[in-house]
C-alpha cells in the first residue's frame, strides 16, 4: 500500500483508533463527561484529517474503497452529524454513573456505526459496502435497544432492538443473496467493471441478473424504509432512545442513499426501464404512504418516522431524474446532496428539541404530541428551533428546506417527470397538515391547557449551541445557498 | 437601496416589537407605529424624488438587480411601479390601521404578536417589489408563516381549523405556482440558452412546444385562490372569521389584492396569447364570484361571514377588469383593489370593536346600536354605502369602469356582472338594518367608538371620498402594466 493509500484511509483509521481508545479507556474509568468528550474529540480529529486527504483524492484504496471528493463530502456530512449526536448524548445521558446503565459502550457503538457508515460512502465494490452496512447495521440494533429493562430501561426499547435485528437480518440476506446471483451472472462485484457489462445490450435480461438487481435494491429499500419496506420505521424510531433515533434518520439512511447515488451512477443501472419504473412506483408510494400515515400519529417520534418516509420518497424524485436522460448526473448530484444536507439539519434539530426534551431516566422519551402543547410560552427558544426545523421539513422559503425542494423541482422539471412531481405537491400538502397541527400545539396559550405539563427542563449550555447552530445553518442555507452548491458543484 | 430599506425596515421593526416586549423596555404597539409611519415616510419621500427607467418597454421608478443563487439564475430583483407603489402605499396605510384596530384587543404576548404583524407586511412589500420569479415566491410563502400565527395564536373559537385550512390553501396552490415557473425557466432555458428567473428575460420568452397552457394555469389557480375566486374561495370566510381584528382587516384589505397584483404583473403579461383565450373561462368565474358571494352573504348570521363572503363578490369585479384587457377594465381593477381595501378593512375594523364589546358576532343578537351609539352606526353607514357602490365615493368608480371595460370585451358576461350592483345594497343595508335598528333580542347598550377608533375610521372615509371625487392621480399613476402583455 503506497503512502498516498495510506493517507486517503486516514479519516477511516482515525475513526476507529477513537473507537479503540474509548472502548480502553471506558475498562478504566467510568465517568460519562471524559468517555463524551473523547468521542466528540475523535469526531474533530477525524473531520480535520478530511481537509488534508481533499489534496490527495481521488485515491482507489484496494480493490474495496474509492477516496474521492464524493466519500469526502459525505464522510465529513456523516462525521458532523455524528459530533451532534454524541452532543446532544451528553445531556441525555447525563447522571448515568449513578444507574445500571453504561453509556461507554454506547459511545463506542455510535464510533463503529459512524465508520461504517464512512465505508458504505466509500464503497466501490460490492464487498466494502457489504461489511460497511454491517458494521453500521449491528452497531444499530444495540443503539436501538441501549435503554433495554435488564438494565432498568424501557421495555418498547428492548422490542424496538429485536425487531429491526429480525428484519434487518432479513434484508440482509436478501441483499446477499442479490449480490451472489449478480456475481453469478457478471462474475465482477466492482461497481465499475459491473457498469461496463450493464450497458452492453440486453445484459439485465437475464435471469440470475434481474433476480440479482431486485433482491439487491429491495433489501437497500428496506435500509432506507421505502414503502412498502417501512413497517420497522416507526417502531424503531419510537424506541431507540432519542439521540440514537436522530442517529439512524441522518446518518444511517444518508449514507445508503449517498451509496445508492454511487451505485447507480457508477453502473448506470437505472437507465434500465424495468429497474426506473419500480423504482418511481415506490417513490410514489412513499411520498403518499408516507405523508398519509404521519397523519394518524399522536407520537412526535412515530410521526417524524413517517415524515422521513416521504422525503427519502421526494430524494427519489431527483434520483430518477437522472434515469431520464434529459438531466445531467452532477445536477443529480447536486440535487440529492443539497436536500440531504438539509434533511440532515433539519432531523438533527427536531430530534434534538426531543432529546433536549428528554433523558434516559424517564419512562419514556417526551414524544407524546399533548407533551408539547404551549412550549413556546415555557421555553421560547426550543420551540422556536423546532418551529423552523418543521417549517424546513414543510418546504418553507428562509429554510434548508425549500432550496432542497426547490432543487427536487428543478431536477424533476428538466426530466419531465409531472406524475411524480404531482404526488410531490400532493404529498406536501398533506405533510403540511401534520406540522402545522404540531405547530399549533406549540403556540397554543398557556391557560387552554387541561392537563398537568412537566415542567420544560433548564436548557444546558452544551444543548444551546447544538441547537442554535443547527438552526443557523438551516435559515443561513435557506436564505444563503451559494456557498453549499459551489461545494457540491465541485464534487 | 430604498427598495431594500423599505422592505427591511418592517422586518427590523419586527424583531424590535418583540425584543421590546420581552425586556418591557417599551411598548410594542408604539414600536410597530413607528415603524410603519418611517416606512411611509421613506415611500413618499422616494416617490417625489424618483426618476424613472425605461426596461422592457415600461417605466420603473427604481430597481435593484443583484445575484443570489447564479447556479439557477436566481437574482434578487427588487423593483417598483406606479402600481406597485400604490399596492405598497394601501400596504403601509392598512398596516397603520390594523395596529390601531387591536390597540386593545391583544393582550397575550403583544411583542410577538406585532413582531407577526410587520413580518406579514413585510413580506407583502416584497411581494409587491419582487421582479425576480424565485424571490416572489419566497416572499409569497414569507408572508403567508406570520399571518398563520396570526390566526392560529390569537384567532377565535375555531381558530386551529381556520388557520391551517388557510394555510395549506395557499401553500398547495403555491407549489402548483413554483412547478409553473420552474417549467417556465427550464422551458425557456432550452429555447434560449440562459437560466433565468428574472421577470425581464421571461416576459419575452418563445416558448414553442411547451405546454403553455398548463403552466398559466399553475400560475392562475394561485392567484385565484388568493383573490380569492369561487370555487377556491372556501377559505376565505373561516380564515376571515377566525382571525382576529387586525388579521382579518391585513387578510381582506393586504393580502387578497396580491392575488390580484399577481395576475396583473405575472400572469396576464407572462402568458399573454394563453390568457386571451382563457379570458372567458375567467370572467366567467369573476361574475360567478360576484353574484355566489353575493347571494352567500345575504345568508349569514356571523357578522363577518358577512363581510367576508361581500369580499369574495367585490373580488369577482377585479378578476373580470383584468381579464377585460382594456384600459377601462384595468384601471377599473386597480381601483377596486384600493377601495375594497378601504371599505372591507373598515367594516373588519367595525366587526371587531362589536366583537370585543358584546362577544359575539352574531347578527340575531344585536339590534337598535344606534341609539347608544350614534357615531359607530354612522360611520358604518358611509362604509356601508361605500361598499354597495354609491357614485361619489371610490368603489363606484371602480366597478362602473370595470363594467365598462367588460362590456367592451364580453357584454353578456357583463349584464350579468352588473347584477351584482342589485345584490350589493341588500345585503349592505341588511347589515345597518339588523345591527342598527330595531328592537335586539337581548337589549343591551353599547359603548360608542372612541376617539381611537374614530380617527382610524375617518382616514379611510378622507381616502374613500378623495378616490371617489378624483380619481384621477391613481389612473395617471397606475400607467398601463397590462396592455404591452396584451399588445
Amino acid at each position: 500500500m503506497s503512502a498516498e493509500q495510506l493517507t486517503a484511509l486516514l479519516p477511516i483509521i482515525a475513526i476507529t483508533a477513537t473507537a479503540v481508545l474509548v472502548m480502553l479507556l471506558s475498562a478504566f474509568v467510568s465517568n460519562h463527561r471524559l468517555i463524551n468528550m473523547l468521542s466528540l474529540l475523535g469526531i474533530v480529529v477525524t473531520f480535520l484529517t478530511l481537509l488534508l486527504v481533499v489534496n490527495v483524492a481521488p485515491v482507489q484504496v484496494t480493490p474495496l474503497l474509492l477516496i474521492d471528493r464524493f466519500a469526502l463530502f459525505y464522510g465529513g456530512l456523516i462525521l458532523l452529524s455524528g459530533a451532534v449526536v454524541v452532543m446532544l448524548s451528553r445531556d441525555y445521558f447525563l447522571d448515568s454513573e449513578n444507574t445500571r446503565v453504561r453509556a461507554a459502550e454506547y459511545y463506542i457503538l455510535l464510533l463503529v456505526a459512524i465508520l461504517g457508515a464512512m465505508v458504505l460512502v466509500s464503497a466501490s465494490h460490492f464487498g466494502a459496502f457489504f461489511i460497511g452496512l454491517e458494521l453500521l447495521g449491528v452497531s444499530l440494533y444495540v443503539l436501538v435497544a441501549y435503554l433495554a429493562p435488564s438494565i432498568g430501561g424501557r421495555i418498547i426499547s428492548l422490542e424496538a432492538g429485536v425487531k429491526y435485528l429480525i428484519l434487518s437480518g432479513v434484508a440482509s440476506a436478501l441483499l446477499l443473496f442479490g449480490i451472489a446471483l449478480i456475481y453469478a451472472e457478471f462474475g465482477t462485484l466492482t461497481f465499475t467493471e459491473l457498469g461496463e457489462r450493464w450497458r452492453s445490450a440486453e445484459a439485465l435480461n437475464g435471469l440470475f441478473a434481474a433476480a440479482g438487481i431486485g433482491l439487491t435494491l429491495s433489501g437497500v429499500a428496506f435500509k432506507l424504509s421505502l414503502v412498502p419496506f417501512h413497517m420497522w420505521t416507526p417502531d424503531v424510531y419510537e424506541g431507540a432512545p432519542a439521540p440514537a433515533t436522530a442517529f439512524i434518520a441522518t446518518v444511517s439512511k444518508g449514507a445508503i442513499f449517498a451509496f445508492l447515488l454511487r451505485f447507480f451512477t457508477t453502473t448506470g443501472a437505472f437507465e434500465n426501464q424495468m429497474i426506473g419504473l419500480a423504482l418511481a412506483l415506490v417513490a410514489i408510494a412513499s411520498m403518499l404512504g408516507g405523508n398519509l400515515l404521519a397523519l394518524l400519529q399522536t407520537n412526535v417520534k412515530r410521526l417524524l418516522a413517517y415524515s422521513s418516509i416521504a422525503h427519502i420518497g421526494y430524494l427519489m424524485v431527483a434520483f430518477l431524474a437522472g434515469a431520464t436522460g434529459y438531466v445531467g448526473l452532477p445536477v443529480v448530484g447536486e440535487a440529492v446532496g443539497f436536500y440531504l444536507v438539509a434533511y440532515f439539519i433539519t432531523t438533527l434539530g427536531a430530534f434534538g428539541v426531543v432529546s433536549a426534551l428528554s433523558n434516559m431516566h424517564g419512562a419514556r422519551d417526551l414524544d407524546q404530541l399533548d407533551d408539547y402543547t404551549g412550549l413556546f410560552w415555557r421555553s421560547p427558544w426550543l420551540a422556536t428551533v423546532l418551529t423552523a426545523m418543521l417549517l424546513s421539513l414543510a418546504g418553507i422559503p428562509l429554510t434548508a428546506g425549500f432550496i432542497g425542494k426547490f432543487y427536487i423541482f428543478t431536477a424533476g422539471a428538466e426530466g419531465l417527470l409531472w406524475w411524480l412531481l404531482a404526488a410531490l405537491i400532493l404529498g406536501s400538502a398533506i405533510g403540511l397538515y401534520y406540522y402545522l397541527r404540531w405547530i399549533v400545539v406549540i403556540f397554543k396559550q398557556p391557560q387552554e391547557q387541561g392537563n398537568q405539563m412537566p415542567v420544560a427542563l433548564p436548557l444546558s449550555v452544551n444543548m444551546s449551541i447544538v441547537l442554535t447552530l443547527l438552526a443557523l445553518a438551516l435559515i443561513g442555507l435557506g436564505v444563503y445557498p451559494p456557498p453549499l452548491i459551489d461545494l457540491l458543484q465541485s464534487i | 437601496m430604498v427598495l431594500v430599506w423599505l422592505i427591511l425596515i418592517l422586518f427590523l421593526g419586527g424583531i424590535l416589537a418583540w425584543l421590546a416586549d420581552r425586556t418591557r423596555l417599551a411598548d410594542p404597539r408604539w414600536i410597530a407605529i413607528a415603524t410603519i409611519l418611517i416606512d411611509l415616510l421613506v415611500l413618499i419621500s422616494f416617490s417625489l424624488s424618483s426618476s424613472s427607467v425605461t426596461i422592457a418597454g415600461q417605466e420603473w421608478w427604481a430597481t435593484l438587480d443583484l445575484p443570489w443563487i447564479p447556479r439557477f439564475g436566481i437574482h434578487f430583483i427588487l423593483a417598483m411601479d406606479g402600481l406597485a407603489f400604490l399596492m405598497l402605499l394601501l400596504t403601509l396605510f392598512l398596516g397603520l390601521i390594523a395596529v390601531l384596530s387591536s390597540w386593545t384587543e391583544i393582550k397575550k404576548s403583544s411583542g410577538f404578536f406585532h413582531f407577526n404583524l410587520l413580518w406579514t407586511l413585510a413580506g407583502v412589500a416584497g411581494v409587491f417589489t419582487a421582479l425576480d420569479l424565485f424571490l416572489f415566491f419566497f416572499f409569497w410563502e414569507v408572508m403567508l408563516i406570520p399571518m398563520y400565527f396570526i390566526i392560529a395564536v390569537w384567532g377565535h373559537e375555531n381558530r386551529t381549523y381556520a388557520a391551517i385550512k388557510f394555510f395549506i390553501f395557499t401553500q398547495a396552490s403555491g407549489l402548483l405556482m413554483l412547478l409553473a415557473m420552474v417549467a417556465l425557466v427550464y422551458f425557456n432555458y432550452q429555447q434560449s440558452g440562459q437560466l433565468s428567473f428574472s421577470y425581464f428575460d421571461l416576459l419575452g420568452a418563445n416558448l414553442s412546444g411547451a405546454p403553455v397552457f398548463w403552466l398559466m394555469l399553475g400560475f392562475f389557480i394561485a392567484f385565484v385562490v388568493k383573490l380569492p375566486g369561487v370555487p377556491l374561495h372556501t377559505w376565505l370566510p373561516d380564515a376571515h372569521t377566525q382571525a382576529p381584528t387586525a388579521g382579518s382587516v391585513i387578510l381582506a384589505g393586504i393580502l387578497l389584492k396580491t392575488g390580484a397584483y399577481g395576475l396583473i404583473r405575472f400572469c396576464v403579461p407572462l402568458f399573454p396569447e394563453e390568457s386571451v383565450i382563457f379570458a372567458p373561462t375567467a370572467m366567467t368565474l369573476g361574475v360567478i364570484s360576484i353574484i355566489y358571494g353575493a347571494l352567500v352573504a345575504f345568508a349569514q348570521t356571523d357578522i363577518k361571514r358577512l363581510i367576508a363572503y361581500t369580499s369574495i363578490s367585490h373580488m369577482g369585479f377585479v378578476l373580470l377588469g383584468v381579464y377585460a384587457f382594456n384600459s377601462q377594465g384595468y384601471q377599473g381593477a386597480v381601483m377596486t383593489m384600493l377601495a375594497h381595501g378601504m371599505t372591507s378593512a373598515a367594516l373588519f375594523a367595525f366587526a371587531g370593536s362589536v366583537q370585543q364589546r358584546i362577544h359575539t358576532r352574531d347578527m340575531r343578537e344585536m339590534g337598535g346600536f344606534w341609539g347608544s351609539a350614534p357615531k359607530m352606526g354612522a360611520i358604518v353607514m358611509f362604509f356601508s354605502i361605500a361598499a354597495l357602490g354609491m357614485p361619489g365615493l371610490a368603489n363606484f368608480i371602480g366597478e362602473f369602469l370595470v363594467l365598462l371595460g367588460a362590456f367592451k370585451a364580453n357584454s353578456w358576461i357583463t349584464v350579468v356582472a352588473a347584477l351584482g350592483l342589485i345584490l350589493a345594497p341588500i345585503y349592505s343595508l341588511v347589515v345597518i338594518q339588523r345591527i342598527f335598528h330595531g328592537k335586539p333580542l337581548v337589549p343591551r347598550d353599547i359603548s360608542d367608538f372612541s376617539s381611537r377608533e374614530v380617527l382610524m375610521m375617518g382616514m379611510m372615509m378622507l381616502i374613500t371620498i378623495g378616490l371617489g371625487l378624483y380619481p384621477q392621480p391613481v389612473m395617471e399613476t397606475v400607467g398601463l402594466v397590462l396592455q404591452m402583455g396584451v399588445s
